[in-house]
């Protein structure tokens, strides 16, 4: 069932149309952004420190640690490696910006139907200043596996992180921005989807001044699945912002979109944009998005733009959500009428608004480290 | 022996034309063991005496005065006041997406108790009262209140109830919108409570029919905001065959 709605909406502007210049590997095919354009009018392009004008010169460092089970591989390859740049296309002047100065890539292999029964685990410290980074994450078909990405520690970083999964593979993908409150992250996680495989990422931004992500998925095949999920926090002062696109270009592909955030604090800025894009060869296609925003002080401000775009009218199923709601002075009242103090009613709701989300990281350490970090941010609102 | 003592209770909800005074004046008495009916039409403001007990941020208190034991209940917070006794199962509990109701009673209890409760013997001790409310056991594991049918909402609010043991109860039209089997299964929840003999009930109806099920020591019509008549259960087969129309022919409704 297609939603009439969203498919005027979609007529009068597309995803295409939006975008100030087409996908490109090269930079200088993009033109410095002023902050009108469509895909930037939401960002504080002073606050991206000139990773968006070509100022942004790779003078700082970043360790970066993978921590691979028994037979997955970690190599360092040349740009020219014919798996750089195949799962996806940089989309904005930031992530051509960072392909064109990475120096070298990382490429993850996970051989076909391997299934580690430990996470590929990735840890990215910022230790100051630029870097550009790129990361492949090769998976052979029908393999299993979970990678966690961590970025800590203070950065100005742009990166494309890319996922060639295999056909008949799964793959959980958990990236967790739990940066200081100075740094700055642009990402672009591109995944390409191969027949009958599954990809689910989980995106929990928490830290940075600035985040600015999009994770983005195509299918190279028919029968594939994606679920993209995420959780912000977004504190006083930061903008953090979460672009996605779900390109359905083959047939009989199913697609979930569901992200939450929390905001408190003067000046604390989210912005969510869901695109999904049903191409004319992807009948049989299956989509929902969802996006809720809840809103727990004055002065915090939501921009989510879901945004659904239909070529074919064989499909079954499309549609989306959105809503930004107050904290509820209700469900408040309710939990303290039955003896509950206010500070445990609030972290009780808030909780439980990312309860079903938390759920699907699937990795205890992770999801724990969620649960305090989520304690912390509402101690810190009620203090 | 528990008693609440509501004396020239005066409250205002601030609207769009500025604030209006719902209550005018309500003076009452419950003491622990009596169940007291409180019965008015629409709009006389039954609601807002129940809201305004619990501490409903809408409602302004603008004069008199509710103590509970002499203790000052309008001086305390809405937790302080649960956990100080007072129980209000409404009429419209709202949904907590995310939160179970398992763990939602078990926090709740942990704060009215003052502790948490022994593992073991809570969980009997809901299982059991779930099943005298003929609840299935998998409704513990559901949201509060997310996707509850009406007579599910109220089976919840009875199951607190009996959970949490408060000294004063205050039903806010509790038997509206169920069916018979709902009302005769909540009616018992309530009576069971009831027969504990340490709890004053306030019982906040439109109709008559829960009181076949629960016999009231009091009953008090509420009409413009006050307590116009109050008698015993007798008054109440007056208003079943006469109605609430002498009450609000010119009254402030």
């Amino acid at each position: 069932m297609a939603e009439a709605q969203s498919i005027a909406v979609a007529a009068e502007s597309t995803v295409a149309t939006r975008m100030s210049a087409p996908p490109s590997y090269d930079v200088a095919d993009f033109p410095v952004p002023h902050g009108r354009e469509e895909e930037w009018r939401f960002t504080p392009l002073e606050r991206l420190k000139g990773l968006h004008n070509g100022t942004a010169v790779a003078t700082g460092s970043v360790k970066v640690e993978v921590s691979a089970p028994d037979g997955v591989t970690v190599t360092t390859v040349g740009r020219d490696d014919p798996r750089v740049g195949r799962a996806g296309t940089p989309v904005d002047r930031v992530a051509a910006q960072a392909f064109s100065a990475f120096e070298k890539a990382t490429v993850v292999s996970v051989p076909a139907e391997a299934a580690p029964a430990e996470p590929v685990r990735l840890s990215v410290q910022g230790e100051g200043g630029v870097t550009y980074g790129h990361t492949v994450f090769e998976i052979g078909a029908f393999a299993e596996v979970v990678i966690v990405a961590d970025h800590t520690g203070d950065a100005v970083r742009a990166a494309n992180v890319e996922f060639l999964v295999g056909d008949g593979a799964k793959v959980t993908f958990v990236s967790v921005q739990d940066w200081d409150d100075t740094a700055v992250h642009c990402s672009q996680h591109s995944a390409l989807i191969g027949r009958d495989a599954t990809f689910k990422s989980v995106v929990v931004t928490f830290g940075g001044d600035l985040v600015r992500l999009h994770p983005r998925v195509s299918y190279a095949g028919p029968g594939g699945e994606a679920e993209l999920y995420g959780l912000y926090f977004t504190d006083n002062g930061q903008h953090q912002e979460h672009r996605l696109l779900v390109d359905h270009t083959a047939a009989n592909c199913r697609s979930n979109v569901a992200y939450k955030g929390a905001l408190q604090g003067a000046d604390a800025h989210a912005v969510w944009i869901g695109d999904v894009l049903i191409r004319a060869a992807a009948t049989g296609t299956d989509t929902y998005e969802l996006n809720r925003n809840l809103v727990l002080t004055d002065g915090a401000r939501v921009d989510s733009v879901p945004n659904l775009e239909i070529e074919t009218g064989e499909i079954v199923g499309a549609g989306h959500a959105s809503a930004t709601g107050r904290f509820e002075d209700e469900q408040l009242f309710y939990l303290m009428a039955r003896g509950i103090p206010a500070e445990e009613a609030r972290r009780l709701v808030v909780r439980g608004f990312f309860a079903e989300l938390v759920q699907q990281i699937g990795v205890p350490d992770v999801e724990e480290r969620l649960i305090a970090k989520l304690e912390a941010e509402l101690a810190e609102a009620i203090a | 022996m528990a008693t609440l003592e509501i004396h020239d209770l005066h409250v205002s909800v601030d609207g769009e034309g500025g604030s209006k005074e719902i209550l005018r004046g309500v003076d009452l008495t419950v003491k622990q063991g009596e169940t007291h009916a409180i019965m008015g039409p629409n709009g006389s403001g039954k609601s807002t005496l129940a809201y305004s007990l619990a501490g409903h941020p809408k409602y302004t208190v603008t004069g008199g005065t509710v103590t509970l034991d002499g203790e000052d209940v309008l001086e305390m917070s809405v937790d302080e006041r649960a956990r100080a006794g007072v129980f209000l199962a409404m009429q419209y509990p709202v949904e907590i997406p995310g939160v179970s109701v398992s763990n939602f009673l078990r926090t709740s209890a942990t704060a009215v108790r003052g502790e948490a409760p022994r593992l073991r013997t809570w969980v009997k001790e809901v299982k059991e009262t779930m099943e005298r409310l003929e609840m299935d056991p998998a409704f513990a594991e559901r949201n509060v209140n997310e996707g509850f049918s009406g007579g599910e909402k109220k089976r919840h609010e009875i199951l607190q109830l009996e959970l949490l043991k408060p000294r004063i109860a205050v039903l806010d039209e509790t038997d509206s919108g169920l069916d018979i089997d709902a009302l005769r299964i909540v009616s018992e929840g309530v009576n069971r409570v009831r027969s504990t003999g340490e709890v004053g009930t306030l019982l906040i109806t439109h109709y008559t029919r829960i009181l076949r099920y629960i016999t009231p020591d009091h009953v008090h019509v509420f009409a413009g905001g006050r307590i116009v008549e109050s008698g015993g259960a007798e008054l109440a087969d007056k208003l079943e065959a006469e109605g609430y129309e002498q009450y609000t022919k010119g009254g402030g409704s």
